[in-house]
């Protein structure tokens, strides 16, 4: 019991981290296009990142399994050119869970890039800064406080994850089997000690994230904390 | 360093709450002036600035400094804002909330050019406040490092939109000086976007009078502002500093632009549309200094 409880911790966090790494890497450029840009489509974006809010995970899980099955092209393209089958591993739920967390990522950091005045950009501009420049040493370190968000809710959000690694990865011990998921099975065969450990710590998690989150936007002068 | 003239000539269709407004701005700017541009908001003023640092693009024209090009839209020239070596201050100040003090200035001027922050930390009084973030700063004390920070670069320009605007009465005084000093250290062609006279009397060489999104005025300040019927021999600008009634006269305290104060006797039909800060000019015809209202 030990040893299946440490390693499924392990991949929870494995899961959490990797998910809000690529969501870091991927929300940022799309939030500050969808920040700036000012073209006709822009609604329709906005509207797809945000799906997973109110689409129940099992809909977004069912056609993630769907294009992940080899009788589908992409599933049948990936198995043909790279020998991959994403259904039941764990980075087939590594994928699901960037899609499902998307907007937990781009939206703070889209409102961020908004909060930011013009003037502020500009005034780098006049100062001879590229615009890359410019991103880098203006914009991102002006919206800290949201960046700080936007991971620690990435991260609450996919620990938290019950349906589509559920859906996606089924319940596969060292492999997709995480902490939400442990605990339903826990409880399923009535062993209510176990089932009550991890959801003390799942918890004491979201509550310790959380708390950081709401005491950073409380804290309008964060960038003296951080 | 040798700065040279700024030709403009430029049309733009300016977005106003009453409906579009064609914009154009045709002027020689000269280096080691300065420059003001008066008109009521929404003028365009701030267009223009906006227009000379690149942050707008206007519709059609030129814009040369010396022999080289800014802007020019018959051969589709249009050089980058960072390319034009402007310094720029914001309304707003617009100061990184994260930078120190220091940090700002360090961030607009050359790598390395150490010696020009540390000069420029030292004109500016900003030797204790270095290690601040903008928001322990008052308006004042923002005002004086956007001023610096503009200033870090060497600009051949300086655009100055509304720098005192924020700010209150005595605040506004002492940081005319700074203006001064800021345009001194560089000479650079100063340019800046105000709606009081007086602080363009104090300030500016040149005034451009925009109303309505043309050049309705320009010239020196006080042909810009004088009534033109006075034929007086001695004429000081200044504003009301108090009004006190002495027996069927009043006295009027006048401070000039120039820092003096002067008292002038008026008749209580003169002083009917005067009122304490009411821009003003003494002049003296035949013996007697007289006083009247001047146009704002």
């Amino acid at each position: 019991m030990d040893e299946e409880f440490i390693e499924t911790m392990l991949i929870t966090a494995q899961l959490s981290t990797v998910t809000t790494g690529i969501l870091l890497c991927v929300g940022m450029p799309l939030a500050y296009w969808l920040a700036y840009s000012n073209v006709r489509f822009k609604p329709i974006v906005e509207a797809l990142v945000s799906m997973p809010m109110v689409l129940p995970p099992s809909v977004l899980g069912y056609y993630i399994l769907v294009a992940y099955s080899p009788n589908h092209w992409f599933g049948q393209w990936l198995l043909q050119h790279w020998d991959i089958q994403l259904a039941f591993t764990f980075e087939g739920i590594v994928i699901a869970s960037v899609l499902f967390s998307l907007p937990f990522m781009v939206q703070p950091l889209c409102n961020g890039f908004r909060q930011v005045p013009q003037s502020i950009v500009e005034a780098s501009f006049t100062l001879g800064k590229s615009k890359r420049v410019t991103f880098f040493k203006v914009l991102m370190p002006s919206i800290r406080p949201s960046i700080i968000t936007a991971i620690a809710l990435t991260f609450a959000h996919t620990i938290g994850e019950f349906g589509i690694v559920l859906m996606v990865g089924g319940n596969i011990p060292g492999e997709t089997r995480v902490a939400s998921i442990a605990i339903y099975d826990q409880v399923q065969a009535l062993n209510f000690e176990a089932a009550n450990t991890y959801a003390t710590i799942l918890f004491v998690i979201a509550l310790v994230l959380l708390t950081l989150i709401y005491s950073l936007q409380k804290n309008k002068s964060s960038w003296n904390m951080l | 360093m040798e700065h040279a003239v700024i030709h403009i000539d430029i049309i733009k269709n300016i977005h106003t709450a009453h409906g579009t407004l064609p914009l154009s701005f045709s002027a020689q700017l000269h280096p080691g002036d300065i420059h003001a541009l008066y008109g009521e908001s929404g003028a365009g003023k701030t267009t223009i600035l906006r227009i000379l640092a690149g942050l707008t693009t206007p519709d059609e024209g030129y814009i040369r400094y010396g022999k080289t090009l800014w802007y020019d839209s018959k051969n589709k020239i249009n050089i980058s804002t960072q390319e034009r070596n402007i310094g720029f201050m914001f309304q707003d100040y617009a100061l990184f909330p994260h930078m120190t003090v220091l940090q700002n200035i360090q961030f607009a001027a050359l790598p390395f050019d150490t010696a020009l922050c540390t000069s420029l930390i030292h004109s500016f009084n900003l030797q204790e406040l270095q290690h601040r973030k903008p928001h322990q700063l008052s308006g004042g004390q923002k005002q004086r490092v956007a001023l610096a920070r503009a200033l870090a670069r060497k600009p051949s320009l300086l655009l100055l939109d509304e720098p005192l605007s924020a700010l209150d009465s005595t605040m506004r005084q002492s940081l005319q000086l700074e203006i001064k000093k800021a345009h001194e250290l560089f000479h650079a062609c100063t340019i800046m976007v105000s709606h009081d006279v007086f602080e363009i009397c104090v300030l500016a060489h040149k005034v451009f009078a925009i109303s309505n999104g043309v050049i309705a005025k320009h010239g020196t300040p006080s042909e810009v502002f004088r009534a033109n019927t006075i034929s007086g021999k001695v004429q000081i600008t200044g504003r009301i500093s108090s009004i006190a009634q002495h027996e069927t006269l009043y006295i009027v305290t006048v401070v000039s632009t120039s820092g003096q104060i002067i008292q002038v006797l008026a008749m209580p039909s003169d002083i009917q549309d005067l009122g304490i800060g009411s821009f003003v000019m003494v002049y003296t015809k035949a013996f007697n200094p007289l006083i009247m209202k001047l146009h704002t």
